[in-house]
């Protein structure tokens, strides 16, 4: 329990501190630090919980499920707060941002994440839903930092559109709650999340179908699902580059964390109904749909940053899929994509941060030539779109394969689509990736200090889980997978 | 269901509970700013009589909810909004709805649609919390209806934050509330959003010279057509 | 009993013939005190209805039968609808044969002439204000349809004295839908009856009246029937609100103590009502023509969310 609550406050504690540092250095580096004792102390408790099985009380609950996005939260922040770091000092010298943003900056990034890893370890249904309504207000002023036009107008779409979602996401919670009053004995633990799952055969069906597609709306415009993923390309391209690369990394995986949650107590509920699989076919065609609306978007965009958000949404649907069909190869399909997806993203964006660094601009055709200006880069760049558009060693490869066979298992006929959504994405990456990389560079254009570390740690891994998954990672990927849909697949 | 079964108490609640609703469309037909945000005012109060109401039927923990919805949404948002409009100077604005008995017959569907959606929920004991139920999900959805039709930020603002009473309603009159951690929490996350719509409104100000949201297409623009 | 029974009937119809020039002096009274005039004596009313009876009757030599027979045909469908209105006791024989439908009914005929009237004898006056007259009826009549068939809805029946004997039976309880019955009611009188804010009774201001526009041409006998009418239109719409909304202290067995105190009832409540709707006159101001399809529409929208909210609230498993 210990390691949990450090794991979780040492952020909030992060942010209350880096609210009060005057000092632009001292706070890069004090980022950094909470960062790292966050992961260290989420490392302690996927170890204990790997030992010695699920944590419950205290209104916090901890399974295989939550602990591992856990783990790659701390992960994902601390690597983009290495990123952030000299990044976003160069920016604060350009003058683009004044030094009382750069504290706000610092604070509510530590915010954010304390919200994220609240969000996933709570018991609470109503305390998750606090939390990632807290996420959103914690990033909105994120994304105005540089207070242009743009940027204004990207952080009031993204307020007002994802405060809309978030409330339909409160008036399912609430009817959730509705029906536990209605099934559990005990009327407080109507919004716990375990005591709800013990008792998910007595929920009331058609209350909690009801209340999820309330939920399936409100998270899923959390998680950037067409047709509400509008705000999403924009925040991600007006914000600051590592506010889009946790954004992508991490917000999308926690929303959709919660409507998988909601699905499990609804499968639990309709179990014996001859709906039984309503929640996973409303997933299944929000998630395909996604993913083939953003696939098509993908040839359309002329920012850099637009394009690898709609990337970052053709993933989610691919994974809201994978939740979807809900057997077991499926499920674990879908948890390996949610991992290897935000490794893989927010590697990107942290090289494209760099990239627009280099050129100037985030407008494509003015980002030219970047493996002979400077190669570390390009080569980053490269490997980055290599791996998120799914080529062989890479582990999003072999995701991709198990979400693709399990598809060929339970609906034939939607592998086409899903390859069809492949081709047309991997298309819309490459056409846009090679000139960037190898066209000509503009006169007089230099090699900036980039720090590729990050991006190395992070391709490094996708491309160790492409070879081989480590045994221990599978045993507990597939302990989740057990969680989820109560059966193993090893 | 009969009315009739229940306590003047519990009737008292469902009169109100209507109100809100009445206010709701209130709120989507009036062109003028600040009547609008008194509206709003008004609504967040009789939302607080009405969870007073419940409080005082056998739910006396809902006292707390009720006075912070009176606080927050009766007394301190409307007042907030207040001074920022006279702080923008957009006291007489005035914003003339487009084919306003579209939008109210729209508004209309929106409760019979929403009747609809809580209609299966039989067979439980609670009727009575299913209709209020089916109020308040209208509530929301009339709420998201303003936020639609509506091209002022401040006015997108208060459909907002009528969803919010909505929901409110929802929780308190077919749950008697949430647990109080809950509660707290909501309370917590609309006052943030009440002071950052604020700084919203001098930035959008700043940026395009209004608060016509129609007015913030460049990000639209941004995708390429060919 | 029946004899008797319709011997009640004819004296709610005088009680309506002579109560009605009253409430109008009552409610003129208040606005001068409330204005801090003195106003006109409550015999006003009367004695210009006899003055006028008096006088000659001119005819435009425009004017077609239609022009002489409406000012008959309006007063005598209003009382007929008076009659059916619930004034001292609930369960009377004119109720029993006639439904809250005939009452729209009997409403909507004198209107038809009245605007026929108004367009007969070819003047420009005439002829707007019947346009604006039907422009406003139009709107009011399905929000009043609305509102009744929320009350009977609820009663079970479209029969006014069965809504006041459900009323007077289920005793007090709070409905959302006649809360908002009532409101969109009392906008649809408002407007019906040609009071502030849609129209003024007071003024002949050629702009912007409506009622008196079509009454222009009359004189003498037809004037006095027409203003009568009109005065009976008022207190209708003032008894229909009180004794459905409100139905305490109506008579429900025919004896004469009963009698007595639902007359006090009904007095009293219309004499309150009168103050209101002074109150209220005083403080609006008239609005402008086009903007009076938006008040009723407000008033449709008020009826509708009746209808809805007792679908929504009353009814159900």
């Amino acid at each position: 329990m210990n390691a949990l609550l450090i794991a979780v406050f040492l952020p909030l504690a992060g942010a209350l501190v880096l609210a009060l540092v005057r000092s632009l250095a001292l706070a890069g580096w004090l980022n950094l630090g909470f960062c790292a004792g966050s992961l260290a102390a989420a490392v302690w408790l996927a170890l204990q919980i790997l030992r010695g099985g699920d944590l419950t009380g205290d209104g916090f609950h901890v399974d295989a499920f939550n602990v591992y996005l856990v783990v790659l939260t701390a992960l994902v922040g601390l690597t983009t707060a290495i990123f952030s770091r000299p990044y976003m000092a160069h920016v604060c010298r350009d003058g683009q941002v004044s030094e009382g943003r750069m504290r706000l900056y610092h604070s509510m990034f530590q915010g954010f994440l304390f919200t994220m890893l609240l969000a996933l370890t709570t018991d609470n249904l109503g305390v998750l839903w606090v939390a990632v309504e807290g996420a959103t207000l914690a990033t909105v002023l994120l994304v105005s930092l540089y207070r242009t036009p743009e940027s204004v107008e990207a952080a009031w779409k993204y307020f007002i559109l994802c405060g809309v979602g978030i409330a339909l996401a409160l008036f399912g919670t609430v009817l959730v709650y509705f029906a536990a009053q209605h099934a559990l004995a005990d009327v407080a633990e109507g919004l716990s999340w375990s005591a709800l799952y013990a008792g998910a055969d007595r929920l009331h069906p058609t209350v909690m179908a009801i209340a999820f597609v309330f939920l399936l709306v409100g998270y899923g415009t959390k998680v950037g699902l067409v047709p509400l993923h509008n705000w999403l390309p924009d925040a991600h391209s007006e914000g600051p580059t590592p506010m889009s690369a946790v954004l992508s990394g991490l917000l999308l995986n926690v929303a959709l964390y919660a409507v998988v949650r909601f699905k499990m107590l609804v499968d639990g509920a309709l179990a014996a109904t001859d709906k039984a699989a309503v929640a996973g076919h409303l997933m299944m065609g929000f998630g395909l749909l996604s993913f083939l609306v953003a696939g098509l978007f993908l040839h359309r965009q002329r920012d850099i940053k637009r394009l690898f958000s709609y990337s970052s949404i053709e993933h989610m649907g691919l994974m809201t899929f994978a939740f979807g069909i809900g057997g077991p190869l499926a499920t674990f399909g879908g948890l390996l994509h949610m991992l290897v997806h935000s490794l893989t993203k927010s590697a990107i964006f942290i090289t494209v941060g760099h990239a627009t660094h280099i050129a100037g601009t985030q407008t494509i055709e003015h980002i030219r030539g970047m493996i002979r200006t400077q190669p570390a880069v390009g080569w980053g760049l490269l490997l980055g779109v290599a791996a998120i558009a799914g080529f062989p060693p890479f582990g999003v490869f072999t995701s991709e394969f198990l979400l693709l066979s399990a598809t060929m298992q339970s609906w034939p006929w939607l592998t086409t689509a899903l390859l069809f959504g492949l081709v047309v994405a991997f298309a819309g990456l490459f056409r846009h990736l090679h000139p960037m990389v190898y066209g000509k560079a503009p006169e007089g254009q230099q090699p900036v200090a980039a720090n590729m570390l990050p991006v190395m740690a992070h391709l490094g891994l996708v491309l160790w889980l492409g070879i081989a998954i480590p045994v221990a990672l599978s045993r507990w990927l597939d302990q989740a997978t057990f969680l989820i849909t109560g059966s193993h697949l090893l | 269901m009969n009315l009739m079964q229940l306590t003047l108490l519990e009737q008292a609640v469902f009169v109100l509970a209507a109100l809100v609703l009445f206010l709701s469309f209130a709120m989507l037909a009036q062109a003028r700013l600040l009547a609008g945000i008194h509206v709003f005012a008004w609504q967040g109060a009789v939302l607080a009589a009405a969870t007073g109401l419940v409080a005082a039927g056998g739910a006396p923990h809902l006292f707390i909810s009720a006075a912070l919805t009176l606080a927050l949404k009766a007394l301190l948002i409307p007042w907030m909004l207040h001074r920022l409009v006279r702080r923008l100077e957009l006291e007489r604005h005035v914003e003339p709805l487009q084919h306003p008995a579209l939008v109210l017959m729209a508004g209309a569907g929106l409760v019979i649609f929403s009747y609809w959606v809580v209609v299966p929920i039989e067979r439980l004991e609670l009727v009575t919390t299913r209709n209020i139920l089916s109020l308040s999900l209208a509530v929301v959805l009339i709420g998201l209806l303003i936020m639609v039709t509506r091209r002022q930020a401040v006015t997108q603002v208060i459909g907002f934050m009528s969803m919010e009473n909505g929901l409110f309603l929802a929780a308190v009159a077919a749950t008697h509330g949430m647990p109080l951690v809950v509660e707290l929490g909501v309370a917590f996350d609309v006052l943030v959003a009440a002071v950052l719509f604020g700084v919203f409104f001098l930035h959008i100000n700043e940026s395009i010279e209004s608060l016509d949201v129609d007015r913030l297409n460049r990000l639209s623009a941004r995708e390429d057509d060919t | 009993m029946n004899a008797s029974a319709w011997l009640l009937v004819l004296l709610q119809a005088l009680l309506f013939l002579l109560g009605a020039p009253l409430l109008v002096a009552w409610v003129k009274r208040v606005k001068a005190r409330l204005q801090n005039r003195r106003g006109p004596a409550l015999s006003q009313p009367y004695r210009d209805l006899y003055k006028l009876f008096g006088k000659e009757t001119l005819v435009a030599h425009t004017a077609s039968g239609v022009f002489r027979a409406a000012p008959y045909i309006v007063f005598a469908s209003t009382l007929l609808a008076c009659t059916i209105v619930p004034l001292l006791a609930a369960r009377l024989p004119a109720a029993a044969v006639a439904d809250v439908i005939v009452l729209v009914g009997f409403l909507a005929l004198g209107r038809f002439f009245l605007a026929l009237a108004g367009m007969d004898v070819g003047t420009a006056f005439g002829g707007m204000g019947s346009s604006r007259e039907m422009l406003v009826s139009a709107l009011a009549e399905p929000a009043m349809l609305l509102a009744v068939f929320t009350l009977a809805m609820t009663a079970h029946s479209t029969n006014l004295a069965s809504v006041v004997d459900h009323q007077l039976a289920s005793g007090l309880i709070l409905r959302p839908s006649y809360l908002f019955a009532l409101m969109g009611l009392v906008l649809v009188a408002v407007a019906e009856t040609g009071r502030i804010p849609v129209d003024n009774p007071a003024t002949h201001l050629e702009l912007t009246m409506i009622h008196e526009a079509m009454i222009l041409e009359y004189s003498g006998r037809h004037l006095a029937l027409m203003e009568w009418a009109a005065q009976l239109k008022l207190m209708l719409y003032g008894v229909l609100i009180v004794n459905v909304f409100l139905p305490w202290g109506i008579a429900t067995r025919i004896t004469p103590a009963a009698l007595g105190l639902g007359l006090a009832a009904v007095a009293g409540k219309l004499l309150l009502l009168g103050v209101l709707l002074a109150v209220a006159e005083t403080g609006l101001a008239k609005m402008r023509l086009f903007r009076a399809p938006q008040f009723l529409n407000f008033a449709l929208l008020l009826a509708l969310l009746g209808l809805l909210s007792h679908v929504i609230l009353e009814t159900g498993a």
